[in-house]
């Protein structure tokens, strides 16, 4: 596997803050995601031997927390929170708007490759429910004309 | 009564215009001022105001802060850490976001007292992984602060020198359980552990003694090492001191985050006064006060017994609108007051479809380590989306009681509770809706949200 000059000097200085090597396992994974934009097996094998660990450590990992991924997604990623106070005030409409905008399953790589759409649960911002984070960035009182929008602005970018 | 005015101290700056995250901006807002004088006194001196303030964190248990600092084991010889939970994970609850978003220095000057009183020296921020802004703040003002020499070595001259590292979770609930989160931050699989022996005071993070807090929590010591314990107990109502932020969501005309005296609104006036009442055309059916797992409130329910009022005791006869926001009022009402999240329903949603849509969150975020909790919030979940979205049965909430009453009580963590206690309060509370719910099906309303 390679890597950016910058995500190698990252993943050296953060190991850095612990007493502990292993414990710079999560943050490995994220850098490694936000370079590969998922964690493929060499990438597990990768960041085992990294931090003297083996592979089934870093593996358990990417199988428990759900922000880490083994296969691609589309190029943008629409999380849609699903928990409670989102979906009192229309959070499921709002995911139904992006996957007809998109024709695409939740979970899916959307057909023309642009967007994964899914649920996710609480995002701790339930007072401007329903809320979307949209890669890193979050929307909110997203209901389905906003969720339009969104979207519209989305497939206006990819034409680019 | 009408209800009181706000008293905003942790989120004093938070919606003010021309207020920046950045250290110049806190700096000309008073900001190091108290940590300069905080670390002329005696560590042990700052334990104690800590102590005396009465301070009971904000983060779920309401376990008292200066007991917690005590309980320390100080006598290993091993380093002790500080962990900040911003993990703020609890349905219902967004209050650490604002603080970390848009005050940031606020809780690092709170975190470097708060080391300093415990002789901490390396201390990590635990943010949930769904904040990939608030890291990069967090972050940058770490380095500011670094930079100015509030923290890092020989912090303020002082000799003494504490490291402040941010971590970020990866979207686990179970990460802001204080030891599933110990785990999270060793790198492993967020696995809580069990108490006793891992009592983080004592073997908590690489099995050092570790104090574990809430961002909220941590920013009240800044304000308490301010004025000192004793003013600070002032604030609020005995034994439930300070401020707190209420974080109001769902059915109400103005929802956000509205920071009190402890125990000085009550639900009524939140809810109606504060928060401007019901939808247009709708009436409040039930509220859940402390986040989606503290047990839910039925509107007309009422709540009878004695309680203490200074050295008496004094009898009580409460609806919902009337029970104080404080720790110990809702606990005595069967209830509790938990992270401050109070999520609002309105008569259109249907509390069976409700209790569906958490049920689908505990059984995600189980760590799957006990049974009864693994498979019990599995079948919860199953039961509760076969009601909304096949036959609905009228026996379906006895069974649902009887999965959640073998779950708590049963399991490592309080997660168990967590799970168990809306099943619990909601067949207790709404038993004739579930019943009813198969037969009454046909005649839900059109176009009323989805929740399962
Ligand atoms: C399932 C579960 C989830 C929790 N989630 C959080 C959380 O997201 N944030 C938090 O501060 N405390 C959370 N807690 C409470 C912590 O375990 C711990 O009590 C708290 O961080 C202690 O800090 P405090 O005393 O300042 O409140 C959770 C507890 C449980 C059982
Ligand atoms: S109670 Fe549930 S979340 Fe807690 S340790 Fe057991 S299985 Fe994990
Ligand atoms: S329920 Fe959606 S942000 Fe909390």
């Amino acid at each position: 596997m390679t890597l950016s000059e910058d995500t190698l000097r990252r993943i050296d200085e953060v190991i850095t803050h612990y007493p502990v090597k292993r414990s710079a396992a999560l943050p490995l994974l994220h850098l490694v995601q936000e370079e590969k934009g998922f964690i493929a097996p060499e990438a597990v094998a990768w960041i085992a031997q990294k931090l003297g660990l083996e592979p089934i450590n870093i593996h358990e990992l990417v199988t428990f927390y759900p922000m880490f991924r083994q296969k691609p997604i589309g190029r943008r990623h629409i999380k849609v929170c699903r928990t409670l106070s989102c979906a009192i005030m229309g959070g499921y409409r709002t995911c139904a708007e992006f996957q007809r905008q998109f024709g695409t399953e939740l979970g899916a790589v959307s057909p023309d490759g642009e967007v994964t759409v899914e649920f996710v649960e609480c995002l701790a911002s339930c007072g401007t429910a329903p809320v979307v984070m949209i890669d890193d960035e979050l929307h909110e009182k997203v209901g389905p004309e906003k969720a339009r929008e969104l979207s519209e602005r989305i497939k206006a970018e990819a034409k680019r | 009564m009408a209800a009181p005015e706000q008293k905003r101290m942790i989120f004093r700056h938070i919606d003010e215009p021309g207020y920046t995250n950045d250290l110049a901006c806190y700096q000309r807002n008073g900001g190091y001022e108290v940590m300069r004088k905080a670390f002329q006194r005696k560590p042990e001196e700052l334990i104690d105001e800590v102590k005396k303030s009465g301070l009971r964190g904000r983060g779920g248990a309401g376990f008292s802060c200066g007991l917690k600092f005590s309980l320390v084991d100080r006598k290993s010889g091993k380093p002790i850490y500080l962990v900040v939970n911003a993990d703020e994970s609890e349905p219902g609850t967004f209050k650490d976001r604002y603080i970390i978003h848009k005050d940031p220095h606020q809780l690092i000057e709170g975190i470097m007292i708060a080391c300093f009183a415990n002789k901490v020296e390396r201390t990590f921020i635990y943010i949930r992984g769904e904040f990939p802004d608030g890291a990069k703040i967090l972050e940058k003002a770490i380095a500011e602060a670094r930079a100015a020499g509030f923290c890092g070595p020989n912090t303020l001259g002082s000799g003494y020198g504490c490291e402040i590292y941010v971590h970020r979770g990866a979207g686990a609930y179970i990460c802001g359980e204080e030891t599933g989160l110990i785990e999270s931050l060793e790198g492993k699989r967020p696995y809580p552990r069990i108490k006793p022996p891992y009592y983080p005071a004592v073997l908590g993070l690489y099995q050092c003694p570790t104090i574990v807090n809430n961002v909220e929590t941590l920013c009240h010591v800044k304000h308490i090492a301010d004025m000192g314990g004793e003013a600070y107990a002032k604030i609020g109502t005995p034994n439930n001191t300070g401020t707190r932020i209420l974080c109001v969501s769902g059915h109400v005309q103005r929802p956000g985050y509205y920071e009190f005296e402890v125990g000085k609104v009550t639900m009524g006036q939140l809810l109606n006064e504060v928060c401007g009442g019901p939808l247009p055309g709708r009436t409040f059916k039930a509220v859940i006060p402390g986040g989606s797992s503290a047990k839910v409130l039925r509107f007309g329910e009422r709540f009878k017994g004695k309680r203490k009022a200074g050295a008496e005791m004094v009898e009580y006869d409460w609806g919902v609108e009337d029970i104080p926001m404080d720790f110990d009022s809702l606990a005595m009402i069967g209830s509790m007051g938990g992270s401050g999240g109070v999520i609002v329903m309105d008569d259109s949603v249907s509390m069976v479809e409700a209790l569906g849509n958490i049920n689908a969150f505990y059984s995600h975020e189980s760590c799957g380590q006990c049974t009864p909790c693994r498979e019990g919030s599995l079948w919860m979940k199953k039961i509760t989306a076969r009601m909304v979205h096949g036959e609905a049965r009228p026996e379906d909430g006895a069974l649902l009681k009887s999965v959640a009453d073998q779950i708590a009580g049963r399991t490592i963590c309080a997660f168990g509770e967590a799970c168990a206690w809306p099943t619990q309060s909601f067949i207790a509370k709404f038993g004739d809706e579930f019943k009813g719910y198969g037969a009454g099906k046909a005649q839900r309303p059109q176009g009323a949200a989805e929740l399962v």
